[in-house]
């Protein structure tokens, strides 16, 4: 029954008026950006964070979540009548939504999406609602020796389930590791690498990287491409679907949520897994594989349902270990900190109203989206009219102040600076970025338990073995790394990561 | 060097991770890295730069044996416009004001588009955007900003 205390008590925060609205405001934004390519939810998050210093943290974090989950709901839209993705997570719904929306029936691959994406929204939800207490029970009992293990072991998920070479990857997550390192050491007060910059002591701060990286080194990129964009024109009627198209819908759109659950708890998951392997196994199971790609209405429901899923669940590690799942996640934990919440097991049961509203309040999100999305598709539309080119330098004014904004330093616009160096030139040399923002974040966190556990081990490294959760945590690094050596899965997984 | 390397990318990225890596560890050369159990503030950065540069190694050596594809061309002339307006802000925004480097920072940008013109519907959605970060970011989010700087005020 504390199940039901627990969800009454976030329900009663989440409809709060003001939440409501900052939820209101979240979603919309979130659809927003979704819709629109060349933006995704990590930039939109990293400019918002500076901004929600002054709100309570459950409207930050609500309206924060809402810009995610709405992303997911906006991609579709672009991706079914565009044919382009409006995020990563949507690039298979361009498949067969396109191909729906080329035979006049956009209409119905709107609403499968928009439906299959609540439908997965609500069940998270309580997927969220029901696993969170148990894994934060067993997180209360972990020391710095079990901590460090389980970094470890996100680290090298996050390694894994990136795009590219697993030793780039890798590579990647030090060099994150090592920018983490900079600034003032907590144990001994020296100032490391720090260069004499009195704005680097604190350490790197992470939203100009996450800017520059995810922000201004994507503008960029896209600059290279050739805009072409033909909206699909067509009366938008039939909104919903038929029963046919429903009954054809919903076992992937259970399945797909099914998969997109337990993809998204996974640390480094990121958004594009879920929605491909939901795709790969409905394209396996359908008794008719030739479908798909012309118009299968289960090639929609089954990504859509997924990716929404994933976005919600992994939430999950976050709330209830205090560690990132995701990019994103990252700047989530920035946002707690900014509020003075050290993120961590002890969150669920010292800020029970701001870890349930945000759960709740998800729901709430969900159906707000829906009717966003459906009846005023017309309007999100008429957005995808705006050209790229009046688009980006609004979005590079938005990457400045943000950075600007978080201390109110023009140091923060040269790191951001660098970053976009940076990251354009991993973009060039085909290096996901995103384990590197990881590596960033959680480098304090690992180099504290780290030190913290070999003195109290007094210098023996055998401690992480000899503890039990700790030595299963590290037996499954193992076995990914061994794994990943063998030809055989290395093979499958580049199959896998390029459907 | 680089040109007889079969695979490009893998190449330079390796060369980044010998650079930074080898770097992070000669200028914590000095930083103590103490004992196991009471580790100094040297230890972890020294690990990772080395680990660092492990890995650029391995990354160079594979790209002499394995075939990849080229870079393809760097758009040099976004790259400039779109750092240069970024510059342009963060030198104009504390001496000459919020206005002036919005100014200066959405004209540069937008030139780094293939197809930048003027047009009206251009020059409108200038003002609504120079309007819209004076009204939400300036008086509703109280960032310090001033509108116009000391340049102008004197």
């Amino acid at each position: 029954m504390e199940l039901f205390d627990n969800l009454l008590l976030g329900l009663s925060t989440a409809l709060q008026f003001n939440n409501l609205l900052y939820c209101l405001i979240g979603v919309v934004i979130g659809t927003a950006i979704g819709v629109l390519p060349g933006i995704g939810p990590i930039p939109t998050v990293a400019l918002l964070l500076p901004f929600t210093f002054g709100l309570p943290p459950e409207s930050a974090l609500i309206m924060l979540a809402g810009i995610f989950y709405g992303a997911q709901y906006g991609g579709s839209t672009t991706a079914i009548l565009v044919n382009v993705p409006g995020e990563t997570s949507s690039v298979v719904t361009c498949l067969d939504g396109h191909a729906m929306a080329r035979q006049g029936r956009a209409g119905p691959a709107l609403a499968i999406a928009a439906v299959s994406s609540f439908f997965a929204g609500t069940v998270a939800t309580v997927v969220i609602a029901l696993l969170s207490l148990p894994l934060a029970a067993l997180a209360l009992k972990f020391t710095a020796v079990e901590y460090f293990s389980l970094l470890v072991l996100g680290l090298l998920a996050a390694v894994i389930l990136a795009h590219g070479s697993v030793s780039k990857s890798l590579a990647m997550v030090f060099l994150g590791l090592l920018l983490g390192t900079i600034g003032i050491d907590v144990n001994s007060g020296a100032a490391r690498m720090t260069f004499g910059i009195p704005a680097l002591s604190d350490g790197l701060d992470f939203v100009p990287v996450a800017m520059g990286m995810f922000g201004l080194a994507e503008i960029i990129a896209n600059l290279e491409r050739n805009e072409v964009r033909q909206v699909v024109s067509q009366k938008l009627r039939d909104l919903v679907p038929t029963r046919a198209d429903l009954k054809a819908a919903f076992p992937a759109m259970v399945r797909g949520t099914a998969i997109g659950s337990a993809l998204g708890v996974l640390p480094g998951g990121g958004a594009a897994l879920p929605p491909f392997t939901a795709y790969a196994l409905e394209k396996k199971i359908a008794r008719d594989p030739q479908r798909f790609g012309k118009g299968a209405i289960e090639g929609v429901a089954g990504p859509e349902a997924a990716n929404n899923a994933g976005a919600q669940t992994s939430f999950i590690p976050l709330l209830t270990l205090g560690i990132p799942a995701n990019a994103l996640m990252a700047l989530m934990i920035g946002a707690l900190m900014m509020q003075g919440i050290q993120p961590g097991p002890q969150v669920m049961t010292e800020q029970p109203a701001l870890v349930w509203g945000v759960i709740a309040s998800m729901w709430t999100g969900n159906l707000m989206l829906l009717i966003i999305n459906l009846p005023l598709v017309g309007l999100w539309v008429s957005m995808l009219k705006i050209p790229y080119r009046l688009l980006f330098p609004a979005i590079v004014l938005f990457c400045c102040i943000g950075t600007y904004g978080i201390s109110n330093s023009v140091f923060n616009v040269w790191l951001m600076l660098g970053c976009a160096m940076l990251g354009y030139f991993f973009i060039k040399v085909g290096v996901e970025p995103a384990p590197l923002l990881l590596g960033l974040v959680l480098g304090p966190q690992l180099e504290e338990n780290f030190r913290r556990a070999m003195q109290l081990a007094d210098g023996d490294p055998s401690v992480f073995l000899t503890r039990p959760i700790s030595a299963v945590l590290l037996a499954v690094v193992a076995v990914l790394l061994l794994a990943m050596l063998s030809p055989a899965v290395l093979r499958k997984r580049t199959q896998a990561l390029a459907e | 060097m680089a040109a007889c390397a079969r695979n490009p990318k893998d190449f330079f990225a390796g060369v980044i991770y010998i650079a930074v890596g080898l770097v992070a560890v000669w200028i914590g050369r000095d930083y103590a890295t103490g004992t196991g159990s009471r580790m100094g503030p040297g230890y972890f950065p020294a690990v990772l730069g080395w680990l660092l540069a492990a890995f650029g190694v391995l990354s160079v050596l594979r790209s002499f044996v394995q075939d990849g594809s080229p870079i393809g061309t760097v758009a040099w002339k976004g790259l400039a416009l779109v750092a240069g307006s970024t510059v342009l802000f963060g030198l104009l925004l504390e001496s000459a004001g919020l206005i002036p480097a919005l100014l200066a920072l959405i004209l540069v940008s937008a030139a780094a588009s293939r197809m930048f013109r003027f047009e009206i519907r251009a020059a409108a959605g200038l003002v609504a955007l120079l309007a819209f970060c004076a009204l939400v970011f300036v008086k509703g989010l109280g960032v310090p900003m001033a509108l116009l700087g000391s340049w102008f005020t004197g």
